[in-house]
């Protein structure tokens, strides 16, 4: 039982650190090409980070 | 005069130094310091781990120190107040840190795992199968360590924003003191988050809730870096409750737009009308439910890993590897002190999003 819970728990950190570098990385472009639009970017960003980081949390606990 | 940029920097970074020393400190009074064996290794890691626990746990007294050894804590004891047959209340010392059975009128109660538990004089406590103990479990209000901790951020928050609400009438309406640094804060609640997401005309009835529980989380966490040891945004009960106010908020200030978006969706076909409405009804409670998990963890996680890199440098025991782990547990740290900012703006932004949803106009 042990060994498939902490590759669960792997998984979902891959899943989410994907999940929230893609956001960022996505994030960066759009303020590189919109430089004045960067504080609704980001305020996106950080809403957006949340959700994903919330369910990564939710299902780490579940592993 | 103006304090240079880099006078601040230092402050900020002398400060941080001295609490990673003093959790240090603290880590290794409760750990032994003699040379390893491999038994030993095996022990200490268990210690540690411990140790972490008994950190992120709630207690019935406030200890700063302690030396687990020689039986020495450093602290003063809590009232307990509990409902069993009647209100019954005493100090925790009573406990001995859960070394001794309690005796109040004429009843036995037992700490064990940090629960209150009803025994007989001896203070046996009864398993079931699973190892769960079975004893009595008497109805808990006691003013535990979380408790106080929210009640002295309550009262600090009341006595610092009455002195910016007083220096406002003093001074026509420019800030004075400590004042200076919360208005761009409260501002920053005002326009970042409540007008962009509940909107012009609404805002104000949600501003009293969104300043308190943003300012409430964000002392709480802040608390939560000091070397005083509490862990109270960590704690599911606490953030339970936060959540809980904002659900209850977004429930009954809801108008009918907000009911139709759950159980009858405009603008799609009927029987997927039907398909959505569980979902949407289930939605309704997952969306507080993640606001409860996030903080929860998020502050969890970041104690877990900032204690165990602590606890690092007593497991390396030289200095290439203790003082590499002291500058990582620097470096998170200030990262905690990101993320303690960050929580409190994420839970309120959310939370500010949710009203805005209850609250949305016909389109």
């Amino acid at each position: 039982m042990e060994i498939p819970t902490i590759v669960g728990a792997g998984l979902i950190v891959i899943g989410a650190g994907l999940g929230i570098g893609r956001i960022g990385g996505q994030a960066m472009e759009a303020i590189a090409r919109q430089p004045e639009a960067s504080g609704k970017i980001q305020t996106a960003m950080l809403i957006a980070a949340a959700l994903i980081e919330g369910i990564g949390f939710a299902a780490l606990f579940a592993a | 005069m103006q304090k240079p940029f880099i006078v601040k920097i230092l402050f900020v970074v002398v400060v941080l130094l001295g609490f990673t020393t003093a959790y240090a400190q603290d880590v290794e009074e409760n750990l032994q310091t003699h040379e390893l064996t491999e038994q030993e290794d095996s022990d200490k890691k268990s210690e540690i781990q411990e140790y972490i626990n008994h950190h992120l746990l709630d207690s019935y007294d406030f200890t700063f120190f302690s030396d687990e050894e020689a039986g020495k804590y450093y602290g003063f004891p809590l009232p307990v107040i509990i409902f069993d047959d009647g209100l019954k209340i005493f100090s925790s010392s009573k406990f001995n840190h859960g070394k001794t059975v309690a005796e109040v009128d004429g009843n036995y109660y037992k700490l064990y795992h940090n629960k209150i538990y009803k025994t007989d004089a001896a203070g046996s406590i009864n398993y079931d199968d699973e190892g769960h103990a079975t004893n009595e479990k008497p109805l808990d209000f006691s003013i535990t360590k979380n408790v106080v901790t929210m009640i002295l951020v309550s009262i600090l928050m009341f006595f610092l924003f009455r002195a910016l609400a007083k220096s406002y009438k003093k001074n026509n309406g420019i800030p004075k003191g400590v004042g200076r640094f919360l208005e761009p804060l409260v501002l920053f609640v005002r326009d970042e988050i409540a007008i962009p997401n509940i909107g012009e005309k609404k805002y104000k009835k949600y501003m009293s809730f969104l300043l308190t529980i943003f300012f409430f989380i964000w002392f709480l966490n802040l608390l939560g870096m000091t070397p005083l040891g509490v862990n109270v945004t960590g704690n599911i009960a606490v953030t339970f409750g936060l959540a809980l106010i904002t659900f209850l908020i977004t429930t009954f200030t809801a108008n009918k737009n907000y009911w139709a978006h759950i159980f009858w969706m405009p603008g799609v076909p009927k029987l997927m009308r039907i398909v959505l409405a569980p979902i949407e009804l289930l939605g309704m409670f997952i969306k507080p439910f993640s606001l409860m998990i996030r903080l929860y963890a998020n502050m969890t996680a970041g104690h877990v890993v900032l204690m165990s890199i602590i606890a690092l440098m007593f497991i390396f025991k030289n200095w290439l590897g203790s003082s590499l782990s002291f500058g990582l547990a620097f470096g998170l740290a200030i990262l905690e002190l990101l993320v303690a900012a960050l929580q409190a703006y994420i839970f309120t932004m959310l939370s500010a999003l949710y009203f805005g949803m209850a609250n949305e106009e016909a389109h």
